[in-house]
Parts: C-alpha cells; structure tokens; sequence
C-alpha cells in the first residue's frame, strides 16, 4: 500500500535533530515503533515454537537419531521409540480423505463457479463456509455414534463382499478403523477444497470459456477443457492446502482411528496416527525421553504441514496472480 | 442430431448433473450434523445443563456448568491476547510497513496459520505449563490466543487496505498527523470488519480441543482463579464421548448441540449483520 506523503513525513526526509523531535511529538514514530512491535510478537512466537519443538525433542533425537522415523516400535515401558506407525496412519487416513473429498469438492466448486446463478451460488458457499466452521470434535461425535455403527453393519462388510479379495478389504470388521477415519477427513475437508477451488476458478478469465464455446464445446467440455485446466495450479494448491489440515487433524480422528499402533495393509484394521497419539499419550507421558519422543512426533508433523502449506500457497498466488493479471490486461 | 453430438450432449447433462448433486451431498452434511445433534441432544439441553456441575459417576442428571464457563474464561484470556497482537500487527503491515519486514511478518502469520493445533498444544505446553509444572487457564488461553492472532492479523491487514484512499488524503490535508489519521478516520472506517475477523477467530478457537488437552486440561469442578485446570466444552464432549458411560453420552451430544449453537450463531449473525455494507469481504 503506498502512504500518502505528508508534510510531517516531508520533514522527516531531512535528519535533524529538531524534526526528529517533530515527529516524534506527532506520535508517529512511536505509533510506527509499537505497532512494529507487535507485528515482530508474530515471528518471535513463531521462532519461539520451532525452538521449543526442537530442543524439547533434543533426549528423543539423540538417542534415536534418524531411525526414530522408520523404526515401528512404540513402546513406553522399554523406552524405545519409532514413529513409523504413527506416520503410516496419518499419511494412510489422509490419502483416503483427499481420494473421496476431492472430486466431491471439485465438483461442488465447478457447480458453485461455473453453473449455479449467482445467488443460489453465494447461498451455498455460506452454508459451505459455515460447514467449514464446524468444530472437530463435532464430526468426531457424529463419526463415534452414527458413522462408526453404519460403517461397522452396513458399508464395510458391503466392501468385503465386493472387494474382498484385495488385501485393501480384509479381515475383521470393527467399525472404527483407517478407512472410517478417512471418511471423516473427507468429510472435514470437502468445505476448505470448494471454496479454495472456487475463487480458484472465478478468477479464470471469461474468455478462456468464450472461446471454448464458440467453438461449439459444450458446456462440460468448455469446463472441463478450457477452464478447470487453466485453473489446475491453484486447484492443486486447495488439494495441498486440505491436506496440510487433514495430516494435523486431531480430534475426529483420535475418536475413530482405533488408537492401536499396528501397520497392516486392510484398511478395515485400527491404525494410529501422529495427531491422535499426542493427543492420547501426551499429558499422561511418564520420564523424559517418553515426552521428547512425543515432542519429536510433534516436530515430524509441523515439518510435513510446513512443507505442504508453503507448496499450497505457492500454488494458488501463482494461479490467481496469474488470472486476475490476465482479466485487467 | 448425429449420434456423436447426441453423445456429447448427454455427457455434458450427466456431468453437470454430477456436479450438481456434489454440491447438494457437500452441503446437505451441515444438515445432517444439525439435525443428528439436536435429536440426540435436545433433549438434554435445559436448565440444570447450564447450572449444574458434572455429577460423579453413576448417578445420572448434572450439568456442565463449569465447562461453559471455563471455555468464556479460556476465551476471554485468548481474545485478550491475540486480539491486540493481531490488531496492531496488522497496522503495522497496512499502514507502516516497508517492504522487507510486512513480508517476514506475513510469511510467518501464515506458516503460523497453518501448524496444527495439536502442535499449538505442545508448543503452549512448554511455554507456559512445563516451567510451572501444572495445567492452567492461562496456558489454554495463551494456546488460544496464539491461534487467533495470524487470522486477525490477515483480515485486519486486508481491511485497512480497503479502506479508500481519499479518507487517508482528507485527513491528512486537515493537518492531521499520520498516526492521527489511523486512530480516528481510518480504523473506525475499517471497525466492522476488523470486529467480524476478530469475533469469526472466536469462534473458531471456541471449538479448539487439541491445544487444551494438555494447557488448560480439564476439571470436574469450578476452578477459581486462573492458575489452576480448567474444564471447556470441546474437552468435555470429547471426554464424555469417548468415555464408557451412557449418561455421559447424552451429555456429550447435549454439549455438543450447544457448541455448535454458539459457532454458528455467531457465524450467521457475524457474517450477515456485520459484514453486510461495510468493508469488502474475502469470501
């Protein structure tokens, strides 16, 4: 935002003693320090957080070094410590997510950008928005009370009789479970995807799909051709983005997973995921490498949802920059 | 009609049609949570709910009284300390800022904006529980606090821009100092938004239950002061929800029913009443 050049501001150009003292009269340079201030508390906290985590793991990383992330034991009474279980649940329940969440969300957001008349589509995106304010532990009641009876009588033997003999769908059926906490993310992150990918796609420039139709497309092929890949960067970004909150989802998954650290490749079977196992272990961790370790699965799952949000954003500045530099041009 | 346009168009039907219905099952699952809620938890949202503290074990009826006032202190402390970081930070970056150091601030509200809670958790555990060696409102509120302050600090920034530059240039040709134009023309101009940034942050960490799990813990009973555990609604319904009990399962729909009330309602109210006619909104 460019400022406005004042006659005090005029004066300031010149360092003199006396209009230092002016300006400092006006109240502006101490306005200027103090609202400075708070803005540095933001990267002091956030300094301060990245500190914390590391030195707070410092027992856990020493002792384990590197193999604490493939290692599979977790096992606090003998004091040994690996992650990959933990990694493997969160990584599996957020891969399901993103599979079902989406093509749902994308079709949502193609409906809500491209079709619907312009004031159903703003109804909607409220509901929408309202959906994404929805706390977790709400979707973990429904997923403990509602989903985990459906899924354990109804949808998973379903899936048994049907593809059963892949090793995906095996085994016994409990309710909860890596694929019930998959559908529960999905369900979480759907609204972040819609209205992600549809400001996404209204910033696509109308002659993108002007020019589609007039070639006679119809209105599926000017979406689906010329539109929605002209927006494919900063949709990729709303997928990134989803996945960055499903990875560190706590308590809806915490409530269904199943909370066993086992690795087993049906997605019928209890998992564990990093969130859940902070959430569970973390005020009740006995001794200080117990802790550390816990601290180190934190560090683990702030690095993957760093990585995965500054790619999200890179993503979608690209795209939108990119469409709305077009549609002044 | 050749077949093959024949073909095209009923593609073109089917999956517009598809994307319809995608919209409709998206939102119609905001209808399903309201309505599983209130049918599980109408019934136990009445007056002893809000009077009452928790009952032991095994004997039915209770309230969660403590809980609902735990999470407006958990609440009152987080707004009191990332409201006015996120206010002024964000004057800063709108109205002072060069352009190395708005960028450092924002990259880093951002990235802040994006660790999870449960991370935001441990971070408050080491900053404010570890050195005392107990759980306490304060470390739920400062947990809380540190959520809010990249979403206020962003809107305000977004705000403040939008705020017309003649306002800023009136002001001035008046005579009025730089930090004099902010205080009285610029940011009561901005007010309505930068309340309803601040008032949907609220609500947004008044759902939080990962960062509290190991700040502000939890309590059965009231907790006086701000030293000692305190119970919240999000931690209450987790606990009863995945504790053994019958009678803490209607209490926790019923808690539930009520956080979601307030979530929403403050949403609703928020983005129609407020946002409507003032500064221009994100979404």
């Amino acid at each position: 935002m460019a400022t406005v050049p004042t006659t005090v501001d005029a004066a300031g150009l010149s360092w003199g003693p006396r209009a230092l003292l002016r300006r400092l009269r006006s109240g502006d340079e101490v306005a200027r320090l103090i609202t400075l201030i708070f803005a540095l508390v933001v990267v002091l906290l956030t300094v301060l957080l990245v500190y914390q985590l590391w030195v707070n793991s410092a027992e856990a990383r020493h002792r384990f070094g590197l193999s604490f992330l493939w290692n599979t034991t977790w096992d606090p009474v003998a004091n040994r410590f690996g992650a990959l279980t933990f990694v493997y649940g969160t990584l599996v329940t957020s891969a399901l997510g993103l599979l079902i969440a989406v093509p749902l969300g994308l079709g949502a957001a193609i409906f809500l950008a491209e079709l619907a008349p312009r004031r159903l589509s703003d109804n909607l995106t409220f509901l929408i928005d309202l959906l994404a304010a929805v706390p977790s532990v709400i979707y973990g009641l429904l997923g403990v009370f509602i989903l985990v009876p459906i899924m354990r009588t109804e949808i998973q033997p379903a899936l048994k009789r049907a593809f059963g003999f892949t090793p995906l769908f095996q085994g016994p059926v409990y309710g909860i479970g890596l694929l019930t906490a998959g559908l529960v993310l999905a369900v979480m992150i759907v609204p972040f995807i819609i209205s992600v990918s549809r400001e996404v796609l209204l910033a696509v420039p109308g002659d993108q799909r002007e020019a589609a139709l007039a070639l006679g497309a119809t209105r599926w092929e000017a979406t689906w051709k010329a539109v929605v890949p002209y927006a494919r960067t900063g949709i990729m970004g709303s997928v990134f983005l989803a996945l960055a909150r499903a990875l560190g989802e706590t308590m809806a998954v915490t409530m269904v997973i199943g909370n066993n650290p086992t690795i087993s490749s049906s997605l019928f079977s209890p998992g564990y995921s990093i969130a859940a196992v902070l959430a569970n272990e973390f005020s009740e961790a006995t001794g200080n490498l117990y802790l550390s370790a816990l601290i180190e699965l934190g560090l683990v799952l702030f690095l993957l949802t760093f990585v995965l949000n500054g790619l999200a954003r890179l993503l979608i500045v690209l795209t939108t920059a990119r469409g709305s530099g077009v549609a002044q041009a | 009609m050749n077949p093959r346009m024949l073909w095209r168009k009923s593609i073109n039907v089917l999956m517009l049609s598809l994307t319809g219905l995608c919209a409709l099952v998206a939102v119609s699952v905001l209808f399903f949570i309201l309505g599983y809620l209130v049918y599980h938890g109408g019934r136990d949202v009445n007056w002893n709910f809000f009077t009452q503290l928790p009952k032991p074990v095994g004997e039915s009826g209770g309230g969660m009284a403590n809980a609902i006032v735990g999470s407006g202190k958990v609440l009152l402390l987080a707004a009191l300390f990332g409201v006015p970081v996120g206010l002024l930070g964000g004057v800063y970056l709108a109205e002072f800022g060069g352009r190395a150091i708005p960028f450092v601030v924002r990259y880093t509200a951002d990235l802040l904006n994006g660790v999870p809670s449960i991370v935001i958790g441990i971070f408050a555990y080491a900053v404010a529980v570890m050195p005392v060696h107990h759980f306490s409102t304060l470390a739920g509120g400062f947990a809380l606090g540190v959520m809010m302050i990249p979403i206020v600090l962003r809107s305000t920034e977004e705000f403040l821009h939008a705020v017309p530059r003649a306002m800023r240039e009136g002001a001035m040709a008046l005579g009025a100092s730089k930090w004099r134009t902010i205080s009285s023309v610029v940011l009561p101009a901005a007010s309505r938004g930068i309340l309803t940034a601040a008032l949907l942050a609220l609500a947004r960490v008044a759902g939080e239950t990962a960062p509290l799990l190991f700040t502000a813990f939890g309590n059965r009973y009231w907790s006086p002061g701000w030293g000692q555990p305190i119970s919240s609604l999000p931690v209450m319904i987790y606990t009863y929800a995945v504790g053994p009990y019958e009678d803490w399962h209607q209490q926790a729909w019923a808690a539930g029913l009520v956080l979601l009330g307030l979530v929403l309602v403050t949403n609703i109210v928020v983005r129609t009443v407020l946002s409507r006619g003032g500064s221009p909104q994100r979404s």
